[in-house]
């Protein structure tokens, strides 16, 4: 079943034509002839794709296919060798990673970056935007940030609580277990107030039962305002959350639509018996 | 790389290693050395209104070789004489201190105020400031840049970088594989050119101090060619023990690559003033081939000496390029070097290939100082100052490419030579290392090296 | 031979005299700014001697050259260090770590060879330094030179007093900006991105220019400590900032236990006392007859000290990286 919670019941993009590159009615990222290729191996090549505000994207394609490249080409962890990236109707291909984060992308990574030297607390506010106190003059003076570093106290403790990790909030984010890492930086994600959050693998390497919260948690952040797009080998995760499927494959989008046809895509079947893996099973992890 | 750390043992290795090091060249205490009474000097002396020659007392004069490290300071006596001795046949910079003339002396050519003087072998040098005690004189322009001086320089940039590649390429392949920048390659130069000399002088069992009374070979000297030799093969033994003692037990202690940075840095400081206790602040020069007359070729002059060392670097780096090129090792190597996960994966012996760039990294650093040993003098510091030369090449050609490191080495020594058409000689190293700034700026990578992600 | 005693007295007497004075002082405040580059912000500073050096010369070339008053100096001497640290920073601190060390430590000897070249001879006097400019600090000095200062054995001149004053003192300002500065939010925004820079930058923070100012904070007060050295030696000598030094400084450092804020203190007294003990006691072995000098001259001490500090820095990086007080589990969490 897909995980289409639109309140209103109906499919934002229901009209759309199910091809690669299609344009959508009210697209939040736009990505134009992009290009990267490490040596002689092209990793990214897409054409044109539409990402549309305000729904679950997933982002599938066998391994090796380019996906974490074509996310760190999205977020300007990594500068293609062509093409650009629109954001709310502005280009943003000059802004490298921080400015894209502070235009409202931020991201996760594969492997976790919680800070493991700085408690679950400092990790949350750190995720803050705008602080005063983060400026070098500014530090020296209490005053001129104590206020503000309180309203981000508030609203850390407040996300934790929803991310069940309130209970752990002074310890070293080190002593974090794997899956308790992958909520907190999903949690400091959106302590940035994000337009977009973009997660690499949310669940890789999470036991099932928190498996299940956290996609809840993901689940509820379209009703936020939250465009979701994620990269996840996890079929049935994929089936469960996404509204919308992109494939990719050798850099390039094969396929777009939504998850109830995609499976049955021809051409997505074909690139992945051809990379020994099968759509339609979920992977072991 | 996050093992769970064992100490046991490893202090006791470190320690050995460390021991080995400070005793290998503690043996080496020397029987007096060959003591050189070369001088340099000057007598200065301005000719006034009637005429006369009149000594001038008192004048403050320095000498250092063209590398600006000082030998001698002194001030002229009441005949303007000044001389101090030399450690050999070399050229060497006198400086006048121009404030220290008497009121209304002043050099002819203002410009002038450091002349550069050759000494021969028995032969004192001597330097001639000319003095004037009337108005300035306009001058013409000296030096220039003619064809005959580019040819020159080029020549020496191209010897100079050559020498500098043949260091350069250990160090560039050490971190191409392991990841570590090893600040110690530069002592690592010195060892070898020092080893060369201590065999050179001690002969072969008589570099070890108390057998110096031996017989030739064992004691006396052996011919510098094969102390190089020898010092390539102490090189290479060297290189492998650091890897085998201190380099590989850290990595597989697992600890991180800045720690065994720093522990480069350490051994690096280590060595250098070891060798400065043994082989002291003077500059020294190789029995053998110290000086020779130089042959004409076309327009420029090179000694036989530097034409062979050339000719061998050619030589040798085209086969260390064979190697990397067509050898099951060589090709190792660069799979290690290119990544790592994946040559361990498709069954290369990672271990082994360091090893093997350990080795060859310490024999080329090592014949690398004796050949650099040869064009100039040998200097406990020697390395030290080469390591920039050599940081500012690798990175020009691109951090871990051995090719690269070769290319970059040749542009920074040509040039640091050509430079000297514009800028004062003591500053031709400076120039090389403001080249290193602004190549990280334009082009991080090096000319040789593959975009990857910066920041 | 005849062999003497050796003065234990005066031996410990020095001991701890250098571990209070000058020296320890002006090594805390240069590992203070290392501390902040490596132990804070994880930079890779492998030329802090050119910061001491930039900060030395920035303020005596104010008093020779310009005739500027000592706080102007000073005010100029730090420029000279935030210049340095902009060359440096602006085109490594983009690029992995190890370019960082690289370019500081040739760009510290550069410092040195332009200060000794008969080039620049007119501005800074070449290898015998600059002396001229310690007439206007001498003016401000409170006590009076004709006097000893001290408890019991440990007595210094008034000049010698007031730059030591000087010294610590500054280091305890330098302190205190520190500990206010790492835990407000721009210090947690240095310590996360130390940890994980990609982190720090997914989450908006410009990583660049954070590292940039970490690297002229503690290049300034680098520089402060090669300038209360020049007002406490009457000197500046090019050859007072041998490239060595700086891993003098990382000793300190690591002594103390890298990314605490008292380890330079600690660090710096507990070198010192050690170094000095040491170097007393071969002298005096060397000295007395104890040992031949056909083994070691008195001029070779100094050299020992130099191997010395090259060993105990590698063992201490890997075994003791903590530092000598520190405890183990604490690094435990590093992942460096």
């Amino acid at each position: 079943m897909s995980g289409n919670h639109r309140s209103d019941g109906g499919h934002p993009l229901a009209d759309v034509e199910q091809v690669p590159g299609v344009a959508k009615p009210d697209p939040i990222l736009v990505v134009e002839n992009m290009r990267r290729a490490f040596g002689g191996l092209v990793a990214v090549d897409v054409d044109h794709l539409e990402i549309q505000r305000g729904i679950i994207t997933a982002l599938i394609g066998p391994n090796g296919a380019g996906k974490t490249t074509f996310f760190n080409l999205l977020t300007g962890f990594d500068s293609p060798d062509a093409g650009s990236v629109m954001f709310d109707g502005k280009d943003v291909q000059r802004l490298n990673s921080h400015r894209r984060a502070q235009a409202g992308m931020v991201r996760t990574f594969q492997l976790t970056k919680a800070l493991t030297k700085l408690s679950v607390l400092e990790n949350m506010k750190l995720g803050a935007k705008g602080q005063v106190g983060e400026r070098f003059l500014p530090s020296l003076l209490p005053p001129l940030w104590r206020s503000q570093e309180k309203v981000i106290e508030e609203r850390a403790h407040q996300l934790l609580e929803r991310f069940s990790l309130h209970h752990m909030a002074e310890e070293y984010s080190g002593t974090l277990s794997g899956g308790q890492r992958k909520l907190l930086e999903m949690a400091r994600a959106l302590m940035a107030a994000p337009a977009v959050v973009m997660l690499d693998e949310p669940v890789a390497g999470v036991n099932p039962a928190l498996t299940q919260s956290l996609l809840e948690h993901v689940k509820r952040l379209p009703d936020e305002g939250v465009t979701v797009i994620f990269v996840e080998h996890d079929m049935d995760v994929v089936w469960d959350i996404s509204d919308w499927v992109v494939v990719i494959a050798e850099g390039a989008v094969i396929a777009e639509g939504v998850p109830e046809s995609i499976g049955k895509n021809r051409a997505v079947i074909d690139a992945y018996l051809g990379s020994g893996q099968d759509v339609l099973e979920s992977e072991e992890v | 790389m996050r093992h769970r750390r064992t100490v046991q043992g490893f202090p006791f290795r470190l320690a050995l290693a460390g021991l080995a090091l400070v005793g290998t060249a503690l043996f080496m205490v020397l029987p007096a050395l060959g003591q050189s009474s070369e001088t340099v000097g000057t007598r200065l002396r301005y000719q006034n209104e009637e005429g006369n020659r009149v000594p001038v007392g008192g004048a403050s004069l320095s000498v250092s070789t063209l590398d600006g490290i000082e030998i001698g300071s002194g001030v002229t006596d009441a005949d303007g004489a000044f001389s101090t001795p030399v450690p050999g046949p070399a050229v060497y910079a006198v400086t006048i201190d121009i404030g220290t003339l008497p009121p209304g002396i002043r050099l002819r050519e203002p410009d002038r105020i450091t002349v550069e003087v050759e000494v021969l072998e028995g032969r004192d040098g001597r330097a001639i400031f000319s003095l004037t005690s009337g108005a300035v004189e306009m001058v013409e322009e000296s030096g220039g840049i003619s064809l005959r001086r580019v040819a020159q320089l080029t020549t020496e940039g191209i010897k100079l970088g050559l020498f500098l590649g043949m260091a350069a390429i250990g160090l560039s392949l050490v971190f191409g594989t392991t990841g570590l920048v090893n600040f110690a390659h530069g002592e690592m130069v010195t060892w070898g050119m020092l080893s060369a000399y201590f065999f050179n002088y001690f002969g072969l069992a008589g570099a070890f101090g108390f057998m110096a009374g031996w017989w030739p070979p064992l004691g006396d000297g052996v011919n510098l060619i094969l102390a190089a030799v020898l010092a390539v093969l102490i090189g290479g033994l060297t290189g492998y023990l650091m890897d085998r003692w201190i380099f590989r037990p850290l990595r597989t202690r697992g600890v991180s690559l800045i720690a065994q940075m720093v522990v480069t840095i350490g051994l690096s400081i280590l060595a250098r003033y070891v060798f400065l206790f043994i082989f002291g602040g003077n500059l020294r020069f190789f029995r053998d081939y110290s000086a020779q007359s130089a042959l004409q070729i076309w327009i420029i002059e090179i000694t036989p000496k530097d034409l062979i060392t050339v000719v061998l670097s050619v030589l040798i780096l085209l086969g260390v390029g064979l190697f990397l090129q067509r050898t099951q090792t060589g090709k190792a190597m660069r799979a290690v070097a290119d990544n790592r996960d994946l040559a361990e994966s498709s069954g290369i012996n990672v271990q082994g290939v360091i090893r093997t760039v350990w080795i060859g990294a310490g024999a080329l650093a090592g014949l690398g100082g004796v050949f650099i040993g040869l064009a100039e003098q040998l200097s406990w510091l020697i390395g030290f100052r080469m390591l920039l030369l050599i940081f500012a090449g690798v990175v020009l050609g691109g951090l871990g490419t051995a090719y690269g490191a070769l290319l970059g080495c040749l542009l920074v020594g040509i040039g640091i030579q050509l430079s000297t058409l514009f800028i004062p000689v003591e500053l031709k190293n400076i120039g090389a290392l403001v080249v290193l700034a602004l190549v990280l700026v334009v082009r991080p990578q090096g000319i040789l090296g593959r975009r990857e992600r910066f920041g | 031979m005849t062999v003497a005693a050796i003065d234990w007295g005066f031996i410990l007497i020095q001991t701890v005299e250098t571990s209070l004075g000058l020296e320890a002082a002006v090594y805390a405040l240069a590992a203070v700014g290392l501390n902040i580059h490596f132990g804070y912000a994880g930079l890779l500073n492998f030329g802090q001697v050119g910061f001491v050096a930039a900060g030395a010369y920035g303020m005596g070339l104010s008093v020779t050259l310009w005739n500027l008053n000592p706080f102007l100096a000073v005010l100029v001497g730090m420029g000279f260090a935030t210049a340095f640290a902009l060359i440096l920073g602006l085109p490594t601190l983009r690029l992995r770590g190890d370019y960082l060390a690289i370019v500081t430590i040739a760009a510290a000897e550069i410092i040195r060879l332009l200060a000794r070249s008969t080039t620049l001879g007119d501005i800074t006097r070449g290898a015998e330094g600059l002396h001229a400019f310690i007439g206007p600090f001498r003016e401000l000095n409170p006590f009076d030179p004709g006097v000893e200062y001290g408890v019991g054995p440990f007595q210094v001149g008034g000049n010698q007093f007031f730059a030591i004053v000087l010294g610590w003192g500054v280091t305890a300002v330098a302190l205190v900006v520190i500990w206010q500065l790492m835990r407000s939010p721009w210090g947690r925004v240095v310590k996360a991105i130390r940890e994980d820079e990609d982190a720090a930058r997914a989450l908006g923070k410009n990583a660049y220019w954070y590292k940039l100012q970490a690297l002229i904070l503690g290049g300034v007060i680098g520089g402060l400590a090669g300038m209360v050295q020049a007002v406490g030696k009457a000197t500046i000598q090019p050859d007072s900032f041998v490239p060595a030094y700086t891993f003098f400084f990382w000793t300190v450092l690591i002594l103390g236990g890298v990314g605490r804020i008292w380890s330079p203190v600690v660090g710096a007294m507990v070198f010192w006392a050690m170094l000095t003990f040491f170097q007393g006691t071969l002298a005096a072995l060397v000295n007395e007859g104890w040992i031949p000098t056909a083994l070691m001259d008195p001029t070779q001490v100094n050299q020992i000290r130099f191997m010395l500090v090259g060993v105990g820095l590698a063992l201490l990086m890997v075994f003791r990286p903590q530092g000598i007080f520190g405890s183990r589990e604490e690094m435990m969490l590093d992942v460096r």
